[in-house]
């Protein structure tokens, strides 16, 4: 275990080193949030029928939301990605540790160093001026808790499956556009999940990027209420098992392909 | 001048030719998405209110295109900080032309055209319902270049502000992101400090909010509506002149 | 009237502190210590119009602050300079369309595209009229030999073939002052020998003054009749190059091919600089034991199969300037 602890640490005293860009982060995370929020509350003063959220459910939904924007894998590992294309992931391969698990681990660091240093101040901001309250229940909240830990397990375990593919694909820059979009947008980063039409609701449901952040807003928010939780965290814990196995397999492959051919 | 630097940075970047297919293709989807959520709002709730789904793509086609347009001919600006980094801007000095027009035409993207697109395709649907007069068309164009204005002008203070410090300049994204994703809704829906940030400091609602008023047939007085606009080049002027400061910062200083 | 003057120029910085560790950058954030370094501390000198002048100095030591204020993109705090009757940092456009600037470890060429495509963004910069362009483009071109890499984007070129597409990029508007920075850096012995050779003639021949900053001291021995040495921000030396020699030392060196190699070589009046095998490098002075006196004690001691005198090269000189300096 500990060269993997090793590899978090390191790539969070580096992470860490960000603070302006961290600072910046919060203005522009913040100025987004307040943004999105007046425009969801907007609609709301037109709404007729029931909806499938209630507006009290929109600012933990939003504000934690933006706090926690850097853990969804948005983008690839760039040090990763220069490493399969310059070919120097052959000498990674050297090294006496799992390849799979040391990126994971690299992951890990990458989608926590920079929520650690925004969501407080941003989470401190909202409470203060933008209506953020606390969980409905504690139920809720230890919920939202436990979908949080599986959500950063299973932007892990994306991310490196993105690192992965580089193996294949070198245009790293493009696929990472798509996948941000496509992240973004299954997330509940553009607007929350509920608010899709009806009849699209069994896509966004079966994806699992709603994972990544929408499962543990609602259950923050109750929206999905507590009892509930069992059944949500079971699938972003499937997902993940899913990805890393399918990420440890093509890993597997692409790696065999490099010694092979020489990289 | 700046047309053929342009058009010389253009050649150079269609060497890579797949990497921009690609960028051009992901920017075009990423502010689809953008204007699909705002459909799917529109498709639960029925409208905003007191304004139309048609109405609302008014605002956001108009900002949209006029901010990719300032993103296509402004890369140079919104780069300016790593120009200043490596030690580029010494040789842009040591060329006798005004430094403002050589960072102008030093690089040209083409990946804002995925916005333009989509921005363009936005307003074209909502220009089909809008009751068109030589008026408002001319009040769509005066928005147009005056939102195409301030957005320049805040790039050429974020570049600016990289005479003094390249720390935090991600923060200007507020203003310029920030401020075309706001400025694509009627400014209505915000609170008044807000709706008061955006029409005095960054003058959004001038050149955005007013003249759409104007063009939408709402009640506005007709000198707010054909004078605000004004307000984007004002901007831009002001801030040409805060460039001049910050390069005279750099000729005392070095860096 | 000289082409260019420069009195009395000073320029300070401030360089904020940093604070070492995790607190000290966290202190960083509200407050910062700044200390002043005296980059040049009061430099005069003055050039006519077709020196070829070699500006040299240990790293740090205020040559290029000094090039940049006189190349119009650094504003000194205090001093006069006037280049072709103007200061340069006040009227920095009308100053720079008449110098040309070369930086060896930076090229101005547009580096994805054509060499000639470059040439042409250039004559519209400088705004250069057609007819010059074409006549001064296709001399250049000759003279350095491109026209095999006219085609080629820049990034494409040898760090010689860019060398030398540099220099041409920087006189298509035909400047009576050329700066040259490190010009042959990188470059490999032909291609320095090309480079030292073109900027020979354009000095000979066209009467462009240029001045030279290198740390190569070939360069500036088959280029430059007068070297100005800075350090420390202050120009410790400034003449012809005989005159920089004797300036610093009298020394003369004595160089050995003994026929055996035994014995250390020792004599009172000279020391041994270098050995190497069967060769052996004295230094003496002349004043107090003649070349003749020196070879015949050695001679009678140790068989000798060969030997010369000679100036030490100007690296040593410069070494010993610079050593000079140090407290």
């Amino acid at each position: 275990m500990t060269p993997y602890l090793a590899v978090v640490s390191a790539r969070f005293r580096v992470l860490l080193q960000y603070r302006a860009a961290a600072f910046a982060g919060v203005v522009t995370q913040t100025f987004f949030g307040f943004v999105r929020l007046a425009i969801l509350l907007a609609f709301f003063r037109a709404a007729s029928g029931p909806q499938p959220m209630t507006p009290a459910d929109l600012p933990a939904y939003i504000w934690l939301g933006q706090a926690m924007f850097q853990m969804v894998p948005w983008s690839l590992d760039r040090e990763v990605a220069a490493l399969v294309r310059t070919g120097g992931v052959s000498y990674e391969l050297l090294r006496p540790v799992d390849l799979y698990n040391q990126w994971f681990a690299r992951a890990l660091a990458l989608r926590t160093a920079p929520v650690l240093l925004r969501a407080l101040p941003m989470v401190v901001l909202a409470a203060a001026f933008f209506g953020l309250g606390p969980p409905p229940s504690a139920a809720s909240g230890l919920a939202f808790a436990a979908s949080v830990a599986a959500a950063l397990l299973l932007s892990c375990a994306l991310t490196v499956l993105l690192n992965v593919t580089l193996m294949w694909t070198l245009s790293g820059e493009g696929v990472s556009q798509l996948v941000l979009v496509t992240v973004i947008v299954f997330s509940g980063l553009v607007i929350p999940l509920p608010f899709f039409p009806d009849w699209f609701q069994p896509v966004v449901t079966a994806l699992p990027f709603a994972g990544l952040m929408d499962t543990p807003l609602r259950l923050y928010t109750g929206n999905i209420p507590a009892t509930d939780a069992v059944a949500f965290l079971t699938r972003q814990v499937a997902w993940t098992l899913a990805l890393v196995l399918a990420g440890r397999a093509l890993l597997a492959r692409g790696t065999r392909r490099l010694v092979i051919h020489g990289g | 001048m700046i047309v053929k630097l342009l058009a010389a940075s253009l050649r150079a970047n269609l060497h890579y030719r797949a990497s921009f297919f690609m960028q051009t293709v992901a920017a075009a989807l990423i502010t689809c998405v953008e204007f699909l959520g705002i459909w799917a709002l529109f498709s639960r709730f029925g409208s905003l209110p007191g304004w139309s789904l048609p109405e609302v793509a008014l605002f956001y086609g108009l900002i949209n295109t006029a901010f990719a347009l300032t993103d296509l001919f402004s890369r140079g600006f919104d780069m300016f900080a790593d120009t200043l980094r490596v030690g580029d801007f010494d040789r842009v000095l040591l060329r006798p032309r005004a430094a403002a027009l050589q960072i102008a035409g030093q690089d040209l993207r083409l990946r804002p055209l995925g916005r333009l697109a989509q921005g363009a395709v936005i307003l074209a649907w909502a220009a089909a319902h809008v009751a068109w007069t030589p008026d408002r068309a001319a009040l769509a164009a005066l928005s147009l270049a005056g939102s195409f204005c301030l957005f320049y002008g805040l790039l050429v203070f974020q570049a600016t502000i990289a005479f003094w410090t390249i720390d935090s300049l991600e923060m200007m994204n507020s203003l310029t992101y920030g401020g075309v994703y706001a400025g694509g809704y009627p400014l209505d829906i915000y609170p008044l400090w807000f709706r008061r940030t955006f029409t005095f400091a960054v003058p959004l609602a001038c050149v955005n909010w007013y003249p759409v008023l104007a063009i939408l047939g709402r009640e506005v007085p007709p000198a707010a509506a054909w004078l605000a606009p004004l307000a984007g080049p004002a901007f831009l002027g002001i801030a040409l002149m805060a460039w001049r400061v910050g390069v005279g910062r750099y000729a005392s200083t070095g860096n | 009237m000289p082409q260019i003057l420069v009195e009395n120029l000073v320029k300070t910085f401030r360089v904020a502190e940093r604070r070492p560790g995790l607190a000290g950058a966290f202190a960083g954030l509200f407050s910062r210590k700044h200390r002043t370094v005296r980059a040049i501390d009061g430099v005069s000198f003055s050039i006519e119009a077709g020196e070829l002048i070699g500006y040299i100095g240990p790293n740090g030591a205020g040559k290029s602050t000094t090039v940049k204020a006189l190349s119009g993109i650094l504003v000194p705090d205090s001093g006069r300079c006037e280049i072709l009757g103007r200061t340069p940092w006040k009227d920095r456009v009308a100053h720079v369309a008449r110098i040309g600037v070369v930086f060896g470890q930076r090229t101005q060429l547009w580096w994805d595209l054509p060499v000639t495509e470059s040439f042409e963004l250039l004559r519209d910069i400088y705004r250069v009229p057609a007819e010059d362009f074409l006549k001064r483009r296709d001399e250049l071109v000759a003279l350095l030999g491109l026209g095999p890499v006219l085609d080629t984007p820049a990034r494409q070129l040898s760090l010689g073939q860019r060398m030398r597409c540099d220099l041409a990029a920087a006189l298509l508007h035909a400047p009576p002052i050329l700066f040259l920075d490190e010009p042959t850096i990188g470059l490999d012995a032909s291609a320095k020998l090309a480079v030292r050779d073109f900027v020979k003639r354009l000095n000979r021949e066209r009467g462009v003054t240029v001045i030279l900053t290198t740390h190569d001291m070939d360069d500036i021995e088959a280029l430059c009749e007068r070297v100005m040495v800075i350090a420390d921000g202050r120009i410790l030396s400034d003449g012809t190059l005989a005159k920089l020699r004797q300036s610093v030392t009298r020394e003369r060196w004595l160089t050995l091919d003994l026929v055996e190699e035994k014995g250390a070589i020792e004599d009172p009046d000279a020391r041994v600089v270098e050995r190497d095998g069967l060769r052996v490098r004295l230094a003496f002075d002349p004043e107090k034991v003649s070349p003749a006196v020196l070879v015949a004690r050695i001679a009678a001691r140790h068989p000798v199969r060969d030997l010369f005198v000679e100036n030490p090269p100007i690296e040593a000189i410069v070494a010993r300037l610079y050593g000079e300096l140090k407290p």
